[in-house]
């Protein structure tokens, strides 16, 4: 309707479509509180979330720099990565459940933390449900199907 | 030689010590255009005047139509809040000379609430965050014939948190803030911590439990923004890293 106005009011008349009866609307900022603000959200999800983000952040630092140096750096580096030597390694329970770790420990984290950048920016409902969809179908599926090939991981594959 | 009393010195002498500045104000006049403008203002000032001051300048002599908020004019009632040079401060407690008068000084409404007009905000949302923490002292059982005492270790325990003047440069200056409005936002935090760590206050659970919320103190991304532009030099993101500690603490 605006835009509409705007192409009728002609250069010759100049006047201002607003004046004091009829101001300019207002921008509200982004999903304002009010009085009728969605007040309980009781339990304690975001709390256990947060302490999620810091303890599992402290184990990831341990878990990611380890998995790193072993995979690039140490004893010949990226050359010797190849199917045999994660056939070797997942022999091994200690690196099984290593590996398992990184994987839940790393998808779980990562995710929350892209929940609190949806929850953050998009502003409106239907964007977020999408992007959450998305979002949690995609951390789901990844661990499902780490996990599954870690438990399931057959050496003498052909 | 620049005295304060300005008008005791000869006239030269006075012309002597003021410069010239641009305050360049960010506009909006709802009453004319659905536009916001930038508008520069160039006068002559004192460099130890106040931004309040050049405000009053231009407002008094140049453009009575400039709106903005202040009432006691002396950092008390927190009122004149506004984004000044890209940070948000006191217009009353920011001197011209200390914000580079050479370039022009942009004067900006608070970011996150809307705009009413010019500098001035539509400040509900910021007070209704505050009302949502009840911020006033519940005690139980019979009222006491004397004061609540309180030792001085228990007034120092949340000392910090009681010179808040509610002026929204904290609230208006975080970012989550600015993206949703449903953050409780750092000065409503603050003034919950007054009553959460009072000794005297018996409703710090049901606090605490407010702002377990999902728009909560866990929302807080510790940027600091809020510390650095709280006039009053609360430490706001210490507060409000203590009310999460209390609650992991009161948890488990």
């Amino acid at each position: 309707m605006s835009t509409e106005t705007n192409a009728a009011v002609g250069p010759v008349e100049g006047a201002s479509l607003y004046d004091v009866d009829h101001p300019a609307p207002i921008i509200e900022p982004p999903r304002q509180r009010t009085r009728k603000t969605p007040k309980s959200t009781r339990g304690n999800f975001e709390l256990a979330a947060w302490l999620f983000m810091r303890l599992s952040g402290v184990v990831l630092v341990v878990l990611v720099i380890g998995h790193l140096l072993i995979q690039l750096v140490l004893d010949g580096g990226v050359s010797k990565i190849g199917f045999a030597f994660v056939a070797g390694r997942w022999a091994s329970p200690f690196w099984q459940v290593w590996d398992l770790a990184m994987l839940w420990l790393a998808m779980l984290h990562g995710s929350n933390g892209l929940r609190t950048v949806i929850n953050d920016y998009a502003e409106r409902a239907g964007t977020r449900l999408w992007l959450k969809g998305l979002l949690y179908t995609a951390t789901v599926f990844t661990i499902l199907l780490g996990t599954l090939v870690i438990f399931t991981f057959d050496p003498n594959i052909r | 030689m620049a005295t304060p009393v300005l008008d005791k010195p000869a006239q030269d002498a006075t012309a002597s010590h003021l410069i010239t500045i641009t305050l360049r104000v960010r506009r909006f006049l709802p009453e004319v255009s659905d536009e916001v403008t930038w508008e520069d203002f160039a006068l002559e000032i004192d460099p130890k005047e106040r931004v309040l001051d050049a405000l009053h300048k231009v407002k008094w002599e140049m453009d009575g139509t400039l709106t903005f908020r202040r009432s006691c004019a002396h950092g008390i009632c927190g009122s004149d809040a506004m984004r000044i040079n890209g940070r948000n401060r006191l217009a009353c407690k920011t001197l011209i000379k200390d914000i580079n008068p050479e370039k022009p000084i942009t004067v900006e409404p608070i970011k996150g609430l809307a705009v009413l007009k010019d500098l001035v905000v539509d400040m509900e949302p910021f007070f209704q965050a505050y009302r949502d923490v009840m911020p006033f002292l519940v005690t139980k059982g019979n009222e006491p014939t004397r004061e609540r005492l309180q030792s001085a270790e228990d007034r120092e325990r949340f000392d910090d948190t009681t010179k808040c003047i509610l002026c929204a440069a904290c609230t208006s200056s975080c970012p989550v803030f600015w993206n949703d409005g449903q953050y409780f936002g750092p000065a409503a935090i603050v003034n919950a911590h007054r009553f959460i760590f009072d000794s005297r206050d018996e409703a710090g659970e049901q606090r605490l439990e407010i702002l377990n919320d999902k728009d909560g103190v866990w929302r807080c991304r510790t940027t600091f923004n809020c510390t650095d532009a709280c006039p009053r030099g609360i430490e706001v993101t210490k507060a409000i890293a203590e009310v999460k500690k209390a609650l992991i603490t009161r948890r488990y």
